[in-house]
């Protein structure tokens, strides 16, 4: 099929394209310079046209999502949508933790084409692929959870960064994972116990290894391999006062780690959902913000990369590999609680969360958040999300960028809606900064692809795939700093004009029109097969004694993941 | 001195899935002649005979009940294309089971069911669908297996007797075996069974607590008040003496890392959901102490796949309406036994399950009334009130797809040995009567 999207006006930040009138063509679901005489027109003369969204960190399939389903019917309860008259689309179900489909549904309708499922146990990685099978119209890289595991805390403790780049080299490979995921690093395995670390430098109770040692060997590895992404890590003492400190010493550690020489990003560590690890006090009575440190250190390092995990004033549900943390939350707010201890890989805990407008906490972390966003100079060193659906449901994106767009708007927040402590306790109000769409497109879309180091996507540029989002909004008649604007802006983006994906279109003003099964993204090293196989070998019994299932029946096989995207990694041992 | 082998054999086929308990134990291993199953390994009484005890009983071809209720070979043309017109002709039809198929053919049953508006429900319905209405209620703390295996020096069983229905648990994934942080397995666990009969667990336990039968909820709200520091003011709570709660809460407190499971005993007897709301409370007190985990004793070797699978394409467990065009759960209202007992539908699909084994009498007798399916791979009772069989394959053994384990660890069940040559896979079944309902649909 061939397209000529004409008469756009295009926001292209990693081709330089900021805003001209330009036609995109696509053949065969790429970008192209010409097409035949018989391509399709779609003439969207002024409208908003922008590379197809690219989310790096979300929560969408696997274990985490199925146990929040069945224990939160109320939540299942809130989203139901019968399915439109006519339409191919199903119906809707859940807000904070939709049904797969679902989840392929809004995602599309919002423009995206790419969301990565930011943690994956691999024992349980055959759930999240099956779930994954149900989600239309995505493409999925998932990461996998290497930061509590038990080879690993053994490797690193042995300081033999030999086996442990072969073990996960070879993990990837068993859990069909694109990338490494370091989630509370020791702390959710001392969580085995009921406990958890404190901070980068306290040793987990029986291998004695540190959170530092752990990021710095997995780093170490990631560079070795030179997987496309860098470590993507959710540090200690997530949510905890005080815990700035920890955030600032995680992204230092690394600093003076190379980065392997055939990468395309810029980073060697990305660190998620900076907003819940940057608070200053010794309780939430004192707590204040410290986003002012870290965006300091962020605008003046090279090394790194963050997303924010903003909060969105909803009713929703957290989710996380870090266990404890989850624990400490029910102690603190007695609302529903959820855990699961995963053996010798992980443990994950699940607790509802209301975010008010008028509670303290609630709006003192908002403007955290937003203190990220508006702080941090270069915009490719961010990615937007909330973390979702931690800090709010994925939906709330469009949200989210009117309060970024409009400063009109975000001042009447702050004045007329959400509690004195956003105010008082952060430095948000010395920002008057304003997105631009150049810079929406930077941080959901062109730097988000940038930073997974998905080269083929995130750009309009010839050669890419053809994941293109055209939205409603006449770019040059449109001022988007005016708050009377916020809503439109929201249900414009919302409801995209057209989503196409791989070159096909799958939404059309707001509405589902096509649905095709989502790509398994997945990095497989090559080159070292035998040395892993070597490496099995020697731990097979220590697995089997200590897994519950067999190795056998251990790895994620094709049977799982089709269809695929695999990611050929020539590692190049002298990386 | 060498022994001789029991059973001749020309193949061996390791690292099968079994199919029977909510075990799915991965490790059996499978000795075939002439490409059939002549021996099984590693498996317990319950999970080999299902495994090898194929032949008895087999349903081999599809069956009409004719005019004079006798059951008669037919053609699967015939057969499907009979199930399609009942099916599309009624309005209230009800689809139930699935505990013993893949995950891959529940999905393709829940399309059945979106296209059809029937409801969709499993043996949780009867079973530890109470259990998850509490999760509903309270909080989910579980774990998998095995940390339970290499951290837990204390386990407690509850209204459950796995030495019996689910013979492997204690040893392989519990009590016995050598864990990382257990070398010495058994003798470094203390092993407790709570429960108003002298079970065979009870038999091997270290310690038994012998209860009042449904008094479980005072008995576990007398433990979480000990715990909490109240004081009981009575001397026996459910038949048992204070003292030994006090003793129990003691051992509970001092765990390093306790485990708790539980059965059908709590689900099924006065308080019901209740009996499990308290007791994850109780979960979540002793966490400020020590760690404590717990985890239903699922029975079916994927009826915890069902739940799984449900939410993941509706958001909802077990249970769930169709009937509007979005599903809807309500336990009393779109529960099979409830259905059942309003005298509401009048369409029966029975899948890899025997109803009539699992039903109460008042609920089976509606059965008789309407037109009832089987799809599954033996007779059973169901056979005898079914108006239209269709045989089936055995997941793990004739066709392959996947297994959630009771602590829902996903395994990939294979296929060994042949089906029987008139048989279709579940899956194979639910997608003929998909493509015929969907033609169907679309003529009108």
């Amino acid at each position: 099929m061939e397209y000529i999207i004409k008469g756009g006006i295009v926001f292209d930040p990693l081709n330089h394209i900021d805003g001209e009138q330009k036609d995109i063509l696509i053949k065969d679901g790429f970008i192209t310079d010409k097409v035949s005489p018989k391509a399709k027109i779609l003439d969207v003369t002024g409208k908003l046209v922008m590379p197809g969204g690219v989310d790096l960190h979300s929560h969408i399939a696997g274990p985490k999502l199925a146990t929040g389903r069945l224990y939160r019917p109320e939540d299942t309860r809130r989203g139901i949508k019968t399915f439109p008259k006519g339409s191919v689309q199903g119906f809707e179900t859940g807000f904070s933790i939709p049904s797969c489909p679902t989840t392929g549904y809004r995602y599309s309708k919002m423009g995206y084409t790419t969301v990565t499922e930011a943690a994956v146990p691999p024992l349980e990685a055959k759930h999240a692929h099956e779930e994954i099978d149900s989600i239309p119209n995505l493409d999925i890289p998932t990461l996998t959870l290497f930061g509590n595991n038990w080879f690993m805390l053994k490797y690193v403790k042995e300081n033999n960064l030999e086996d442990l780049t072969l073990f996960i080299s070879k993990w990837l490979k068993l859990a069909k994972g694109y990338g490494i995921k370091i989630v509370n690093p020791c702390g959710s395995e001392a969580w085995g116990w009921g406990k958890n670390v404190n901070g980068l430098d306290d040793p987990e109770p029986h291998w004695h290894v540190t959170g530092r040692e752990v990021i710095t060997a997995l780093t170490k590895v990631n560079e070795k391999l030179g997987l496309p992404h860098s470590v993507h890590v959710h540090t200690n003492d997530l949510g905890h006062p005080g815990n700035y400190e920890t955030t600032l010493e995680t992204f230092d550690c690394v600093k003076h780690i190379k980065k392997n020489k055939n990468v395309n990003r810029n980073q060697v560590i990305h660190c998620t959902h900076v907003q819940f690890h940057a608070y200053k006090g010794t309780s939430w009575r004192d707590v204040s913000s410290g986003a002012t440190e870290l965006i300091d250190y962020i605008n003046k390092s090279k090394h790194m990369t963050c997303d924010i995990g903003q909060i969105t004033f909803d009713e929703t549900t957290t989710m996380t590999a870090d266990a404890p943390m989850e624990y400490d939350l029910f102690r603190l707010t007695g609302l529903k609680w959820a855990n699961k201890d995963i053996e010798v890989e992980t443990a994950s805990g699940l607790i509802p969360s209301i975010y008010s407008m008028k509670a303290p906490v609630s709006a003192f972390q908002w403007a955290v958040g937003l203190e990220f966003f508006l702080g941090i100079k270069d915009l490719w060193k961010i990615g937007l999300t909330t973390d979702s659906p931690n800090g709010g449901p994925f939906i709330r994106y469009p949200r989210l960028l009117t309060w970024l767009m409009s400063n009109q708007k975000l001042n009447d927040m702050l004045d007329n809606q959400v509690h004195n402590w956003a105010t008082n306790r952060t430095d948000i109000t010395s920002y008057d900064r304003e997105y631009s769409w150049n810079d929406v497109a930077i941080v959901t879309r062109a730097n988000t692809a940038k930073i997974l180091g998905l080269t083929d996507r995130g750009h309009l540029g010839i050669g890419a795939k053809a994941d293109v989002s055209i939205y409603d909004i006449d770019v040059n008649d449109f001022d988007t700093t005016l708050m009377s604007n916020a809503e439109i802006i929201e249900k414009k983006l919302l409801n995209a004009l057209y989503t196409i994906k791989d070159g096909e279109i799958v939404v059309k003003d707001g509405q589902i029109t096509n649905l095709v099964k989502s790509k398994h993204l997945w990095c497989n090293v090559v080159g070292l097969e035998e040395e892993e196989e070597q490496l099995i070998r020697k731990i097979k019994p220590t697995f089997n004694k200590y897994y519950t299932i067999k190795y056998e029946n251990y790895g994620v096989t094709n049977h799982y993941i089709k269809p695929d995207t695999r990611f050929d990694i020539n590692c190049n041992k002298q990386g | 001195m060498t022994e001789s082998e029991m059973i001749e054999y020309d193949e061996i086929v390791r690292n099968c899935c079994c199919s029977y308990c909510g075990n799915n134990c991965d490790d059996i291993t499978y000795l075939l002649k002439d490409k059939k199953i002549v021996g099984v390994r590693h498996a317990c009484r319950l999970g080999a005979s299902k495994i090898i005890n194929d032949t008895d009983q087999r349903l081999l071809n599809p069956m009409i009940r004719n005019e004079e209720g006798i059951l008669e070979e037919t053609t699967w043309d015939i057969a499907l294309d009979k199930v399609t017109q009942l099916l599309s002709a009624s309005m209230r039809p009800l689809f139930y089971g699935w505990g013993e198929t893949s995950v891959e053919a529940i999905k393709k049953g829940i399309v059945l069911a979106q296209q059809t508006g029937a409801v969709m429900d499993n043996q949780s319905t009867i079973c530890h669908g109470a259990s998850i209405q509490a999760f509903q209620n309270v909080g989910h703390p579980v774990m998998t297996l095995g940390e339970v295996k290499n951290r837990s020096d204390v386990i407690i069983y509850i209204g459950t007797n796995p030495m019996d229905d689910h013979p492997r648990h204690l040893t392989r994934y519990t009590t016995f075996p050598e864990g990382f942080f257990r070398q010495n397995g058994r003798e470094d666990r203390l092993l407790i069974t709570l429960d108003p009969k002298y079970t065979n667990t009870a038999k091997i336990s270290d310690k038994w607590i012998q209860f009042n039968m449904n008094e479980d909820y005072s008995l576990f709200n007398a433990i979480r008040t000990i715990l909490n520091g109240g004081k009981l003011k009575s001397d026996k709570i459910a038949g048992v003496d204070k003292e030994e709660l006090y003793d129990l809460v003691d051992i509970m407190k001092n765990a390093e890392c306790g485990s708790l499971f539980f059965g059908l005993g709590l689900t099924q007897t006065l308080a019901k959901q209740r009996n499990v709301d308290v007791l994850i409370q109780l979960i979540e007190d002793l966490n400020k102490y020590t760690k404590w985990s717990m985890l239903p004793m699922r029975g079916f070797f994927n009826v915890n796949g069902f739940n799984i699978a449900m939410t993941t394409e509706t958001g909802y467990p077990y249970g769930v309406d169709f009937a509007r065009g979005y599903p809807r759960y309500m336990v009393g209202e779109t529960t099979t036994i409830d259905l059942l007992n309003r005298r509401e539908p009048d369409f029966f699909m029975a899948v890899a399950a025997d109803p009539v084994i699992q039903f109460p009498g008042y609920s089976i007798k509606h059965l008789t009334q309407i037109p009832v399916i089987q799809v599954d791979t033996h007779w059973g009772p169901y056979t005898e009130i079914a108006d239209i069989v269709l045989p089936s394959t055995r997941v793990g053994v004739e066709t392959e797809g996947t297994g959630y384990r009771m602590d829902g660890i996903p395994l990939f069940m294979k296929k060994v040995i042949d089906k029987p040559e008139n048989c279709h896979s579940d899956e194979w079944i639910l997608h003929q009567l998909n493509e015929r309902i969907k033609k169907i649909n679309g003529d009108t």
